[in-house]
């Protein structure tokens, strides 16, 4: 059982990845805010139901995301709704001509991703379906295992795998689109190497 | 292990959720298959991307809020860092 008093100190050092997790969840400032702090009033008043030495975090981003689906999900502002049947394995980096171009040690594919402002990677990763994005957000944002997150999202390991497959497909039809329609492309170097 | 197998285990690989043995093959073929290797690390670099463009950083009033909720500091007390 774990002391309440220590609760601040203890969970604090979450607050920006739970704040920034509930931003991508609610797709809205003032909404977030409220999530986080009714994540934390949650927590606090349940710390000592908590088992001190299990995983604090992962019991954090679970109350989010439990009062994220009990409060939230019912505002939708936008449709979920993402074709996801012609995006195969390597999506950005096969059309970035990347399985082609063997040669290079390092990917400039990947500097063409950072030449996406920060805005339109927050907008395409708020606009893949919910439960697909909730799922992204615990595995490459938060770095939880695929068990953790089956814990914190209370479904079976196989439908994790789906919902992070299916997220990380759907990001990065997102993604291309964006590099497509602004023309982004690989920087063009010296093809030999010379 | 073929580049085909490699592809459908490629994040399975990445978010460190296979067998030691499945990974070693994984290992073997991408040391093998240049386009391939190159494939993972984009994607390793891809995720890197969006954590790093998705971070936030929380308002000062909201951490004021919880800590006055939670009873750290009074109403008219400046947020400690």
């Amino acid at each position: 059982m774990a002391d309440p008093a220590g609760f601040a100190e203890q969970a604090m050092p979450f607050m920006s990845a739970l704040y920034a997790a509930a931003l991508r969840m609610t797709r809205n400032p003032s909404d977030a805010e409220d999530l986080v702090q009714e994540t934390f009033l949650r927590a606090y008043r349940g710390f000592e139901g908590f088992h001190e030495g299990t995983n604090l975090k992962a019991w954090l981003y679970k109350i989010l995301t439990n009062t994220f689906i009990n409060q939230y999900r019912a505002k939708k502002r936008r449709p979920d709704q993402v074709d996801l049947d012609d995006v195969e394995d390597f999506y950005i980096f096969r059309r970035l001509g990347g399985l082609e171009a063997a040669e290079a040690t390092r990917t400039p594919e990947a500097e063409v991703m950072e030449g996406i402002p920060d805005s339109e990677v927050k907008e395409a990763l708020e606009s893949i379906p919910e439960q697909f994005r909730m799922a992204v957000i615990l595995a490459d944002v938060e770095g939880f295992s695929y068990k953790e997150i089956a814990e914190i999202l209370d479904v079976p390991i196989g439908t994790v795998m789906s919902r992070i497959h299916r997220g990380r497909r759907a990001l990065q039809k997102k993604l291309w689109d964006y590099a497509e329609r602004n023309n982004l492309r690989p920087r063009v170097e010296s093809a030999t190497g010379g | 292990m073929d580049c085909e197998h490699a592809h459908l285990r490629v994040y399975e690989y990445l978010d460190g959720e296979l067998t030691v043995w499945k990974r070693r093959a994984i290992t073997r073929h991408l040391d093998d298959c240049p386009p391939c290797a190159q494939g993972f690390t984009f994607e390793i670099d891809l995720r890197r991307v969006i954590v790093s463009k998705c971070a936030e950083d929380v308002p000062a009033e909201l951490k004021a809020r919880i800590a006055i909720a939670l009873g750290i500091i009074e109403a008219d007390e400046p947020v400690p860092e």
